[in-house]
């Protein structure tokens, strides 16, 4: 799975947490998730069990507090799914 | 002390009507909300009956955001926030603001979160998934989570009190929400409750063998308070929800004015004298009722219409006996009352903020609602009180000064007096 593809996905899981649904379909790797798409930090958690569930894989608690923006997020994902391979 | 406190604006999620407009229909014709529940016969449930609000859980999105909504799994807090934030538009007022309003606070009250929903969080928990939970479970777990929704959908910058009484929390919640503003605390405050009777809820009660079980097959006519075949309650759920307001603050913006809240009382009977943890001190309900009169500055003579508990269990005899003793009042000279359980059945913790409404309804159009269900009067009811005040259709009157009363689990009472306002 690319960097892209992962991306495009990720729209779908951070959906139903933003409040700034305009700015979704023009994220990139800088976007932050709490500053610009308005993510409450307490969602962060939802988004990472939703992600989870949908590429099947566990992100750990340390690896969740890294995520920051969405190259970060992509980042971890690439990283698990390789992982598990 | 001398404000005045007066309703603003009403909402509702009653089992027999949604929205003010179809409850008045409802209680103006003996609507029953009564329906049979087949998941409850499959429970092998005594009572399957139940006064369930035809409610659409999507429409709620007219009222939250989609993040908010996206994760709502609690049904209390539907009702609460529909009948809420229903109430705010009626009293004229939109829901959008950036700063705190910090002169309107909020009590509203509930019994428990929804524990079919949190059966969910015992699932994960035992399945060790606990990871899975999310964020959302504690906000709508805690008891709090009510009055968290609606005062977070508003603003509300006041004090936010979630309240818990029982079958007496509807009514404690607007004495409560009246005295704040009388006190000066506040210049308006969002009041009213909310209960979801959930199955785990529900067969609890049917365990206490408290709930009408001879009726299943006739779900209208099985909520039958005052009545000799009454053979206990039918659990209701709902919402019901007031602004209550300063009169001059009111005035200052022109709201409309439903009624005047003229005062009331909340108290409990200790569980003494009679009183246990499931029945009323009688001696508790009739000093309620007489603090309820004296702190609103009414003779029990100016009495229009009394918005009984009355539950459709032994209990309503021993009630109208009270109310004839606080009042002396019997025979002809007794007030019209009424039970609106008749309709929807006992909607525990709502059932106060329900009645109220419909209280607060027959002021504003001049009516007293039927009590449905009451062909056959208990004679120990017809003894203390004419079966002539005890209607059994919709009577057109004059109505200036309504008693509305209820009693809880825990032998707590609260009254309030509502007037019209002049």
């Amino acid at each position: 799975m690319t960097r892209t593809e992962i991306l495009i996905e990720l729209k779908k899981v951070f959906a139903p947490y933003t409040t700034n649904k305009e700015m979704l379909d023009g994220i990139t790797d800088e976007t932050d998730l709490i500053k610009d798409l308005k993510i409450n930090s307490a969602n962060l958690v939802d988004i990472i069990i939703d992600a989870e569930a949908k590429y099947d894989i566990e992100i750990d608690y340390d690896s969740a507090d890294k995520i920051i923006n969405v190259g970060t997020c992509i980042d971890l994902i690439m990283e698990k799914l390789n992982h598990d391979k | 002390m001398s404000r005045r406190i007066v309703v603003t604006g009403l909402g509702v999620v009653s089992p027999n009507g949604i929205g003010i407009p179809a409850f008045l229909h409802a209680i103006q014709n003996g609507i029953s909300g009564i329906k049979f529940m087949p998941h409850y016969r499959e429970l092998n449930f005594s009572c399957q009956l139940a006064g369930m609000p035809d409610f659409e859980w999507e429409g709620l999105k007219n009222y939250i955001s989609d993040v908010t909504f996206h994760g709502l799994k609690g049904t209390n807090i539907g009702y609460g926030l529909a009948a809420a934030l229903d109430a705010w538009s009626d009293s004229g007022m939109g829901y959008e603001t950036d700063e705190p309003r910090w002169e309107t606070g909020c009590v509203f009250g509930n019994s428990i979160a929804d524990t079919e929903a949190m059966k969910n969080v015992i699932n994960r928990v035992d399945n060790k998934e606990v990871k899975k939970l999310g964020s959302r479970v504690v906000e709508q777990a805690m008891n709090s989570g009510v009055t968290s929704y609606i005062s977070g959908r508003l603003g509300l910058g006041n004090k936010v009190i979630t309240n818990s009484a029982a079958c007496a929390t509807g009514t404690q919640a607007i004495l409560m929400g009246y005295e704040y503003i009388k006190h000066g605390y506040a210049k308006r405050m969002l009041v009213g409750s909310a209960e979801h009777v959930d199955t785990y809820v529900y067969g609890s009660f049917d365990s206490m063998r408290v709930l009408s079980r001879k009726f299943n097959d006739q779900p209208e006519q099985a909520s039958r308070p005052m009545s000799s075949t009454a053979g206990g309650f039918i659990p209701g759920s709902g919402a019901g929800a007031l602004i209550l307001e300063d009169l001059d603050f009111a005035l200052q913006r022109n709201a409309k004015i439903y009624a005047e809240v003229l005062g009331g009382s909340s108290n409990s009977g200790g569980q003494r004298l009679g009183g246990t943890m499931t029945a009323a001190n009688s001696t508790g309900v009739i000093r309620c009722i007489d603090e309820a009169l004296a702190s609103s500055g009414v003779s029990p003579r100016q009495i229009d219409t009394i918005s009984g508990h009355l539950t459709a269990t032994n209990a309503d005899k021993q009630e109208i006996q009270n109310w004839t003793q606080a009042l002396n009042r019997e025979g002809d000279d007794f007030p019209l009352t009424n039970s609106l359980k008749s309709m929807i059945g006992h909607c525990l913790s709502a059932a106060g903020s329900i009645e109220t409404v419909a209280a607060i309804l027959q002021i504003e159009h001049q009516f007293v609602h039927p009590n449905i269900n009451l062909e056959d009067p208990n004679p120990e009811i017809t003894n203390l009180v004419s079966i002539d005040c005890l209607p059994v259709k919709m009577i057109k009157k004059e109505v200036n000064i309504v008693a509305k009363a209820n009693f809880g689990f825990g032998d707590v009472n609260s009254c309030i007096i509502l007037s019209k306002y002049n």
